[in-house]
């Protein structure tokens, strides 16, 4: 039963975020049978609203406090010592924003084509799961956001990819529910060992984070199965297979939300949970963490520049990107974790645009080989022109938000990971590389036949980009607001951890 | 119970044995009077089946308040118990009943089959099943058995038309009679060695310091024998091939209610046979459930997988899901742990869940599987069901993810009740082991969802869901979720499942 809470609270606005797009989802599906004309309204009065009240969420979150703020917490299975707890931090802060502003956007701007309702009923129901898992501080209730999302995400990739989509979203299932069901017994044992400590039962992460301590043995364990479901999510190397089998045979908004905030559960996670928890842990892992990072960029870049599908090379570059959170999370200096923290945010934003771009590309030549497009530069200069940027802001240009994270990400990464960082690097050159071998090969040229019909972008569509480009430029240019609100809580961490640790 | 001469029955309480009673008058009525008046209206043979599960329930809610105030005793002599473990299996094998009623009456109706026989062979069924939860001697968990067991058979092959129903009752029933004599064959060694066939006493006996040696060995292969009894009939690898075939083989409205009521039984048996009877040598018995655990699982998950026929894909998910089960008895073998009544309690809570889901999977197969005209419940009966009929493919989805164990469905509070109490243990391996198996028999729901959401049927004819399958299949699937959104309804319930009646 969700009792009352003990805390007087003006607005619950972070389970406002939560429920509300829940409510959605469930109106949504039954505006479906009655008046099918109204759903999109529907999803994007509930997607918009959601992202309003993310936005004024950003506007009160108070910079320069390191803390959880509109903390909102609710018994909620008294038995187990599990309540709704939810709260945020300059950690997940942005990536609350981005998930609030990232649905909104997909629900306006890429038309489904088929099945409206479901569509965007299960849109609506992986907003709320994904939200929840940025907010959870409880760890039941996160697994619980953790694992949901499953669902609507298979039945999106599923129901609305392409060729390949049943294999594609059946892969994605079992592949995230096999990482997570070794965090489930973590997340028990975890407690259990937590009780001996506490005295209480309690799935808080702060106070089992704060108040516990476990043996170096145990810890170690409990936090490789809590890395295993968070390996799987992010994925890094060895374990990203499902990845560009997901990305490729998911529809455009899928794939969308895929790069954009459901990868970051797995970095975020890591952070939140895998070495808030066990700082020591961490520290004994890290040197396996660090390589299969930077496997995972080289080996992502190699693979990225091989693909001749658009799609699949933006996957895979995606599995690069995320090479780089990792290492800048497991550095475990205050700089490399706020590159981390920030890069998660840059690479939803410039990676979501690129495979809308992409999807824009296939919308009008129905394909997505590179081998088959060419000069499309001279027929619809301003699309390649967002494209450029996009993707420059994916190479890390200086000016531009990806050069903020990924500059200090390898700042902070040199102390404490040298030799990973300098491989690394490479990385860096790999992925100009890649974008721009690939841009080359797609804008430039002449135009043949198929190609010289290519369409501009239209109102819509630029309108939609506009508020991609805007983020880019603004957060490349004046990344400061942004680093206000994350440093504070990125330093009590790291204090967290060092206290832990020497 | 000394001199003959001077026998006395035992005193009886009539009251607190009110739900057998209701049971029983119910079947009486059904038989005697069905038999003796023209056929009755349309369903009335089952509303009558349902009104005395009903009645059942409500006199097992009232003994369970009982308990709650006086705790928890012994019942005629000492052969039956009076305690929540029980009462929980009671009102869920009443609940199983009770849909399974409303599944079959529409299910017979529909070719004019419905007779009061069937109905009175699952009250008879259900007789047996909660002696069998509740009784605290091994000879009246026979008893129980034997009437539980007994009825199936002939359940199984009720289906006079079908062969292959035929072939079900009859595999079953040779399969199962071997069961049973394992099952008494234990029994009569453990009592050869300790002298009673009181669990209560066995355990007394074989703790007292003149006891049994530590490793008498007929002990032990009377412990064997009792555990392979169970496992036969709970359907545990190596001993699950019946299952599969007399699922298939049986009417489906027969095969929810082996799948809820025979297995909730014999569980629930088998755990109190163990924990109450011989907790001194779980040392012995607590390997070989962990290893019967982990072989179900995967043998459950992972056989599943390269099914076509519904009925066949679900029977190996419920040996898996005994596997999951017996995680919980392997818990509770850990004497020594303070933890040790977790194991209890998860096994209670997953029983009563598992009940209601799988009596609505099975509601949903036998709606679906009776409209199609294609090969009788072959996965293709499910083919576009979503996109034809939203609804009926949104909560055959809900069944199917609960089973999978996802958050937000009373799967996943089974689940996880027991993977709690087996890391509250130390058991971690077998832990990972069940986690991992669950993803694997997830693929199989999967598949099943694949063919509902993803695939074109052959035909867009619409499955017509019949009245009173409605009502059941729609109890089933707000359980599923109330029990998911708010789990402390059922956890309140069960804190003092652990608290067995011992006098």
């Amino acid at each position: 039963m969700i009792a009352a809470s003990s805390q007087v609270l003006s607005f619950p606005i972070l389970s406002a975020l939560v429920v509300l797009p829940l409510l959605g989802s469930i109106i949504v599906a039954l505006l479906g049978r009655s008046r099918p004309e109204w759903v999109k309204l529907g999803a994007l009065i509930s997607s918009v609203t959601t992202g309003a009240l993310s936005l004024w969420l950003l506007a009160a979150f108070k910079s320069g406090e390191a803390g959880f703020q509109f903390v909102s917490q609710h018994l909620w299975i008294s038995q187990w010592g599990i309540s709704w707890h939810l709260g945020v931090d300059g950690i997940s802060l942005f990536l609350v924003v981005l998930t609030g502003i990232l649905f909104p956007l997909v629900i306006v701007g890429i038309d489904p084509h088929h099945n409206e309702t479901s569509y965007f009923a299960w849109m609506l129901l992986l907003q709320a799961g994904v939200m929840g898992s940025f907010l959870a501080l409880d760890l039941f209730l996160f697994f619980v956001m953790f694992e949901i999302v499953l669902v609507p995400m298979y039945f999106l990739i599923g129901g609305w990819g392409y060729d390949q989509r049943v294999y594609a979203a059946t892969k994605f299932f079992l592949y995230t529910m096999a990482g997570s069901a070794f965090m489930l017994v973590g997340i028990i044992a975890t407690v259990a060992l937590a009780q001996r400590d506490l005295g209480v039962i309690t799935f808080d992460v702060v106070k089992i984070a704060e108040g516990a301590s476990f043996s170096t043995n145990a810890a170690r364990w409990l936090f490789i199965s809590f890395a295993i479901a968070f390996a799987v999510k992010v994925p890094l190397f060895p374990f990203h297979t499902w990845l560009p089998d997901a990305h490729t045979q998911a529809p455009t908004g899928g794939s969308v939300i895929l790069a954009g905030v459901l990868l970051k559960m797995g970095t975020y996670g890591f952070l939140r949970f895998g070495v808030y928890l066990f700082p020591q842990a961490a520290m004994w892992a890290r040197p396996v963490l660090f390589t299969l990072a930077v496997i995972g960029i080289i080996y992502g870049a190699i693979a990225a520049t091989m693909q001749r599908d658009l799609k699949r090379l933006v996957a895979y570059s995606s599995v690069a990107h995320l090479g780089f959170i990792v290492l800048g999370t497991f550095a475990l200096s205050s700089q490399a974790v706020t590159g981390a923290v920030i890069q998660m945010v840059n690479h939803g934003v410039s990676t979501g645009a690129l495979f809308l771009l992409v999807g824009m590309i296939y919308e009008r030549r129905h394909t997505r080989e590179i081998a088959e497009l060419r000069g499309i530069q001279h027929v619809a200069p301003i699309f390649a022109g967002v494209f450029t940027v996009v993707m420059l802001s994916s190479v890390g240009l200086p000016g531009l938000n990806g050069f903020v994270g990924e500059f200090l990400i390898l700042i902070g990464s040199f102390e404490s990971a040298r030799w990973w960082t300098i491989v690394a690097t490479v990385g860096v050159v790999l992925a100009a590389l890649y974008l721009l071998w690939a841009y080359q090969r797609v804008f430039h040229g002449e135009p043949d036949e198929a190609n010289s019909s290519f369409k501009e972008l239209n109102a819509k569509e630029g309108l939609l980009m506009a508020v991609f480009v805007a983020i880019i430029l603004f957060t490349g240019i004046y990344p400061k607001p942004m680093l206000e609100r994350i440093e504070p809580s990125v330093n009590s961490f790291i204090e967290h951890v060092e206290g832990r640790t020497k | 119970m000394n001199g003959l001469s001077a026998f006395a029955g035992p005193s009886i309480e009539w009251l607190s044995i009110s739900p057998l009673l209701a049971l029983l008058a119910g079947a009486l009525i059904l038989l005697l009077v069905g038999s003796l008046t023209n056929e009755w209206p349309k369903h009335w043979y089952s509303l009558t089946a349902v009104a005395t599960s009903v009645a059942a329930i409500v006199l097992s809610v009232v003994l369970w308040r009982d308990v709650s105030n006086d705790g928890a005793k012994l019942l005629i002599g000492g052969s039956l118990t009076l305690d929540h473990f029980a009462l929980l299996g009671s009102i869920a094998i009443c609940s199983a009943v009770l849909l399974v009623s409303l599944i079959t009456s529409d299910y017979l109706s529909r070719d004019g089959s419905d007779a009061p026989e069937i109905y009175a062979l699952y009250l008879t069924a259900a007789i047996g099943a909660v002696v069998m939860i509740s009784s605290n001697d091994l000879v009246v968990l026979f008893l129980g058995l034997e009437t539980l067991s007994l009825s199936l058979y002939l359940l199984a092959a009720s289906n006079r038309q079908e062969s292959a129903s035929q072939e079900a009752g009859l595999k079953y029933f040779i399969l199962g009679g071997f069961a049973s004599a394992f099952f008494l064959y234990g029994v009569a060694l453990t009592y050869g060695v300790t002298g009673t066939t009181r669990l209560i006493d066995l355990n007394t006996a074989l703790t007292s310091y003149i006891s049994v040696p530590r490793n008498d060995v007929i002990l032990l292969i009377g412990i064997g024998m009792i555990l392979v009894g169970f496992a036969f009939k709970v359907s545990l690898a190596p001993f699950q091939m019946w299952t599969p075939d007399v699922y298939q083989g049986a009417p489906t409205p027969v095969t929810a209610f082996m799948a809820s009521v025979g297995k909730v039984a014999a569980l629930v048996a088998l755990m109190r046979v163990f924990v109450v009877a011989f907790p001194s040598r779980s040392d012995d018995w607590g390997v070989v459930v962990l290893v019967l655990s982990a072989a179900t699982l995967v043998v459950g998950s992972v056989v599943a997988i390269v099914q076509t026929n519904i009925k066949r894909m679900l029977a190996y998910s419920s040996i898996s899901h005994a596997g999951f089960i017996l995680v919980g008895l392997e818990a509770a073998s850990h004497r020594d742990s303070v933890n040790a009544g977790d194991g209890l309690v998860a096994v209670g809570v997953y029983v009563a869940l598992y009940a209601a889901l799988v009596v609505g999977t099975f509601g949903v197969v036998t709606v679906v599987a009776r409209n199609s005209s294609s090969e009788a419940n072959s996965l293709d009966a499910f083919k576009g069901l979503a996109k034809n009929q939203p609804i009926l493919g949104l909560v055959m989805t809900v069944f199917l993810l609960a089973q999978a164990g996802m958050p937000l469905t009373s799967g996943f509070v089974a689940k996880f009740g027991v993977i709690q109490s087996a890391v509250a243990v130390g058991s971690y391996q077998l832990a990972v082991i069940a986690m991992v198996c669950a993803v694997i028999a997830a693929f199989v729901y999967l598949r099943i969802m694949v063919s509902m959401w993803l695939s074109d049927g052959a035909t867009t004819e619409k499955v017509s869901v019949p009245m009173l399958s409605r009502v059941a299949i729609g109890l089933a699937v707000a359980f599923t979720l109330l029990i998911g959104f708010l789990p402390s309804l059922i956890l309140d319930l069960t804190s003092s499942l652990a608290e067995l009646a011992t006098k």
